[in-house]
């Protein structure tokens, strides 16, 4: 296999036994020339979860009959010329998306019995673009951890070595692109969450602009930082996902009012001579020198390409980590308070009075992490600790925040490692809850500002993926896009495929 | 003995938007249960709150009327904490930054002076659903229609400093936000509700002593028989040793006493903190000035404009601008019958019409006596065309045939025109002097009062029509002579 | 400043979790390593600086005063575990 996957649309033979490896882009001139139809490629890929994916539990939920009638619907469309470029096109949603009449758990038994009535914004715009969902993607619980093996439904496993992690909190959707098991994933990034199972699993991982996204039906974790994004192979995938996605949602008060640019067409606009920052920050004792040894490989590409890399120093970057564990368990505290057994979710058997019924229903329903979090939320909201820590952990978010706007005065996009290492063994830091914390040093940065990054793979430690990370200033995603599209035309770690799932 | 009671008052008015304040849903009373509660009042995963332009602007007219300032940035805060009839867990209502704050109300005094009551804020908020304790096999019923209606609290400065102030105050402040019309101020069905915060302390002591919150109060009399009640309580607790406790306590209205409240929750740490979902919301003075412009003359401005146009006492004029509906009713009435006295006018109202409402339960919009009907009575009573006795009849016929009623026509069908022929009532009372001898003998040895029982007599004769003053007048220069 | 078992304790009554006797040292254990982490935040210097709320410098949009819902409750209470005659149930409130 070479880069043709790269090379754009040329019309091409699709081999009926091997669609899975072909790109969102190359299948929707595929399906746009009835070359395959939907329903070929979605009893494909339904065929490929139920063979491949007991070794990954990479869903939840398969969805088997309504993607069949979606698929059918799709083939419907396209035959009378009415599609988009995602129509057909089998993808997954994270399991944080409330689809409707289908079971969002968030990977939580709080929710193992929950039906959502209605669908997210970004689902049912994808949906409305034709896209034909496969499934529900496991996830960490409530989208708390960075392997994918808090959630009530097991650990996901790598594809690239089923003994490590996938990453986390978007780990099945990771799994499941990586596998082949669908085309492309949602995914949502509040501390890293999308950008570091693709760096783990070889995917191009995009969190947006906060906002770019509505959050309309994304069970919130921390509001003032998650974004949903996507898990593609290419960067050129991505454009078309985030394509339908983005927009403003009157139902989402911090979705932006601006408008969407066209992506794809961003992707062929000619390259720019970009001034690429490079933190030392992001070179630390913690990165594993070949991880590092691959991103600087990867930023010379780029130079190469005719880019200025430039020194730069973000001053309180350090303080990263702790901002966002103040902050995104406050959130998050919150959040989940509406989880108490009374209109929906999980409800403990309960003689006692009311207090005992709350305690026994959320002990019951939240798994070891997420009530960690919570209480740790509790506790930096609470009387006499809320200026210590809520307030100053703004206020460095503010620094942090101001950092990234000065850097960005003088470069276009800053760049580094997404992980200090690449995917980790399974059960390696589940103990340690602040050596799972440490994994997010890098991808953290970027949500406390808003700002959008994606992770395109860069390279290959062990036989397991490294992920090169990009940020960009607000609503910049198309110069992420195209620089990471550009990468990709010069390198093909993003055509890799796990072993085991060429077939 | 030297006690000084100090009672602050915080009111939450229901604003009278069409949908609730973070959704879409209806805000009518009285709805089958949960028919009016969407996904974002249930609390589902996933939902966001929207902000109500309409529950912004009535909040910044409660602030322009009351000399608030208004912030040109104000914050949702999260107030977190767990109960049923909440069903995110957490209330949205405002901490920090409040919509509107520092303002003051003037409210009338007993003795007819007038004490300035400063009101610290004003803010947003949601108000949370119902729990109904009818027995579920030892459960309660949520009804979360009530979830999410805006609410507007008021917070008074603790400058009452009685039972009859603090009534005073509420009263003020729900005629003022039915004037402004930004809530219906109905008590029964819960859309303007009271808690007060008591607090004593001996006079020229300026330490403020321990308060209790009171709850549970939804009428003006109860919120005066409680803080009295309370304001006992804590005196002869102080007297006798003891320490007030601060706490809340409910006010039991069969009893006519204040007892604690079982706690919620043990310690209250709402740990507030502002509302990542929703945005600063930014006030301009655009609209600000926009928003003044629309203010209705407010009650003080116009109880002091009926007083000095329309010459009517302290009195009349507050009865009368109690309702925004009585006083354009009033007003109405006068340009229908712009000669006949203000005070004419008034008397029907404050009497004749408002009995008849009274009785029937109704509010003055449902009057079924309309403001031209009312005037045109008024004017003949003035022009003497009837007696004030018989325009009482005439009410009532008019008051009985509704739409159709019309004074003249009454007048003229009951025969209830005023007899003013001075001829015929010096008939009359000629035959009441003969047929009462006893009577005009004692009027003529001086006893004055005796003139009531024969200015009757001529009445009964005249069946009610002669005109009263006449007849006094004529009965007095006859029996002089 | 580590957290005690019973700081713990009122910590899980504030947030209505309950955990057994065996998780509570842990929890203590792992809570006070957490809040040894972002203790790291009183060492920067923020005087003057203004709490970030939102990434965004954006105002609240405002929505027209409009009824959009009508009423869902069959469906929405498919989800409720315990409901009756329309009304979700809940241990007795007690006031």
């Amino acid at each position: 296999m070479d880069n043709e996957s790269t090379r754009g649309h040329e019309a091409r033979v699709i081999d009926l036994a091997s669609m899975h490896e072909a790109t969102i882009a190359q299948l929707a001139q595929a399906l746009k020339q009835r070359k395959i139809s939907s329903k070929e490629l979605t009893e494909h890929f339904l065929e490929r979860i139920a063979r491949l994916d007991d070794d990954l539990n990479a869903f939840i939920t398969v969805t088997r009959d309504a993607a069949l009638a979606q698929a059918e619907a799709a083939d419907a469309r396209l035959a009378a010329g009415d599609g988009t470029a995602l129509t057909g096109i089998p993808i997954a949603h994270k399991d944080i998306f409330c689809t409707e009449g289908v079971k969002t758990s968030c990977g939580s038994r709080m929710l193992d019995n929950f039906i959502s009535p209605y669908d997210a914004t970004a689902v049912a715009r994808l949906k409305q673009a034709g896209a034909v969902m496969l499934g529900k993607t496991n996830m960490d619980e409530f989208a708390m951890g960075s392997s994918n093996e808090t959630s009530f439904y097991g650990p996901v496993h790598n594809p690239w070595d089923r003994e490590t992690v996938p990453g986390g909190s978007s780990g099945g959707s990771a799994a499941a692109v990586a596998a082949r098991l669908v085309c492309g994933a949602t995914g949502t990034d509040t501390g890293g969450s999308i950008r570091q199972p693709a760096a783990f699993t070889g995917l191009t991982g995009i969190k947006p602009t906060y906002g770019r996204v509505s959050r309309y039906g994304m069970v919130a974790f921390a509001s003032s930082l998650d974004q949903a994004g996507t898990l593609t192979r290419t960067a050129e995938d991505a454009a078309l996902m985030l394509q339908s996605m983005a927009g403003t949602d009157e139902r989402d008060s911090t979705s932006l009012p601006d408008p969407v640019p066209n992506f794809s067409k961003a992707l062929e606009e000619p390259w720019e001579n970009l001034t690429i920052g490079v933190p030392d920050n992001f070179f630390d004792d913690g990165l594993d020198p070949k991880n590092a040894q691959l991103v600087r490989e990867a930023l010379s590409v780029f130079e190469r390409l005719g880019a200025r890399l430039k020194d730069i120093h973000l001053e309180h970057l350090h303080l990263s980590v702790p901002v966002y564990y103040v902050v995104a368990p406050a959130e998050a505290s919150s959040n989940l308070s509406r989880f108490d057994g009374v209109r929906y979710g999980h409800r403990a058997e309960s003689s006692g009075g009311l207090t005992e019924f709350y305690m026994r229903t959320r002990g019951e329903g939240f798994g070891a992490e997420v009530k960690r979090r919570i209480l740790t939320g509790a506790y930096v909201l609470s009387a006499g600790y809320y200026d210590a820590y809520y307030l100053q952990a703004q206020k460095v978010r503010q620094l942090i925040s101001q950092d990234f706007a000065r850097a960005f005065e003088d470069v276009d996009l800053i760049a580094g490692p997404t992980t200090p290492t690449p995917a980790f063994g399974l059960g390696q830091k589940v103990g340690d809850p602040i050596q799972m914390y440490l994994n997010d040093i890098y991808t953290i940065g970027a949500p406390l500002a808003g700002l959008p990054a994606l992770s395109t793979p860069c390279g290959m430690v062990d036989d397991l993926p490294v992920g090169l990370q990009l940020v960009g200033p607000h609503l910049s995603e198309e110069r992420l896009l195209a620089a990471a599209h550009r990468f990709q035309r010069e390198t093909d770690w993003h055509t890799r495929v796990p072993p085991g799932y060429v077939d | 003995m030297g006690w000084e009671v100090v009672i602050g008052l915080e009111i939450h008015a229901q604003l009278a938007t069409a949908s609730k304040i973070f959704s879409g849903s209806s805000t009518r009373y009285g709805a089958s249960p949960n028919s009016q509660a969407s996904l974002v009042d249930l609390g589902y995963p996933g939902v966001l709150p929207v902000l109500n332009r309409e529950a912004v602007r009535m909040a910044i007219k409660f602030g322009l009327a009351t000399g608030c300032r208004i912030s040109p940035r104000s914050v949702f805060a999260r107030k977190n904490y767990f109960y049923p009839d909440l069903p995110k867990g957490y209330q949205i209502s405002q901490y920090e930054l409040p919509i509107v704050y520092g303002g003051r109300l003037d409210i009338l005094l007993e003795d007819g002076g007038t004490k300035t009551i400063g009101i610290t804020r004003a803010h947003l908020e949601e108000d949370a659903g119902k729990s109904l304790h009818e027995d579920f096999h030892g459960l309660s019923g949520i009804d979360l229609n009530r979830a999410g209606t805006p609410l507007l609290e008021i917070v008074s400065e603790p400058d009452l400093r009685s039972a009859a102030e603090a009534g005073t105050y509420m009263r003020t402040i729900h005629t003022l936000v039915r004037y402004l019309g930004i809530s219906d101020g109905n008590m029964q069905e819960g859309s303007f509700r009271c808690d007060a915060n008591v607090s004593v302390r001996r006079r020229g002591d300026h330490r403020l002593g321990t308060r209790t919150e009171l709850k549970n109060l939804n009428s003006f009399r109860f919120v005066e028989k409680a803080i009295e009640v309370e304001t006992e309580r804590q005196i002869h607790l102080l007297e006798d040793g003891g320490v007030v406790v601060q706490e809340t306590r409910l006010y039991d209205a069969d009893k006519n006493d204040t007892r604690t409240m079982r706690i919620k929750e043990e310690a209250n740490d709402y740990r507030y903190f502002p509302d990542p979902d929703l945005l600063p919301v930014v006030i301009d003075d655009a609209l600000i000035e926009a928003l003044r412009g629309e203010l209705p003359e407010l009650p003080a401005a116009k109880r002091n404009r009926f007083v000095r146009e329309h010459d009517l006492s302290e009195d009349v004029a507050s009865e009368l601008t109690a309702t925004l509906e009585m006083a354009n009713y009033f007003e109405e009435a006068l340009r229908a019958q712009p000669d006949v006295p203000a005070k004419r006018i008034a008397n029907l109202i404050q009497r004749e019409l408002t009995a008849a409402l009274n009785r029937e339960g109704l509010s003055i919009d449902q009057s079924k006596v309309p403001p031209e009907q009312l005037a045109l009575l008024a004017a003949r009573i003035e022009d003497k065309t009837v007696s004030s006795s018989a325009a009482n009849v005439v009410f009532e016929e008019l008051w009985q045939a509704g739409d159709s009623g019309e004074v003249d026509a009454v007048i003229e069908e009951r025969g209830l025109k005023q007899i003013t022929d001075t001829s015929e009532i010096e008939a009359w009372v000629d035959e009441v002097i003969a047929a009462n001898p006893e009577q005009s003998e004692q009027y003529r040895g001086g006893k004055d009062k005796v003139i009531g029982f024969l200015v009757g007599q001529v009445m009964k004769l005249s069946r009610g029509q002669a005109n009263p003053q006449q007849v006094n007048q004529i009965l007095q220069d006859k029996l002089r002579d | 400043m580590p957290l005690s078992q019973e700081d713990v304790e009122k910590l899980c009554l504030l947030a209505r979790l309950e955990i057994t006797p065996e998780e509570l040292a842990d929890v203590a254990a792992k809570l006070s390593d957490i809040v040894a982490l972002v203790n790291q935040l009183q060492a920067a210097d923020t005087a003057g600086v203004v709490p970030m709320a939102h990434p965004l410098d954006r105002a609240q949009g405002l929505r027209a005063d409009r009824v959009t819902e009508s009423d869902q409750h069959e469906r929405y209470q498919r989800n409720a575990p315990m409901v009756e005659r329309d009304l979700y149930l809940v241990p007795k409130v007690i006031e």
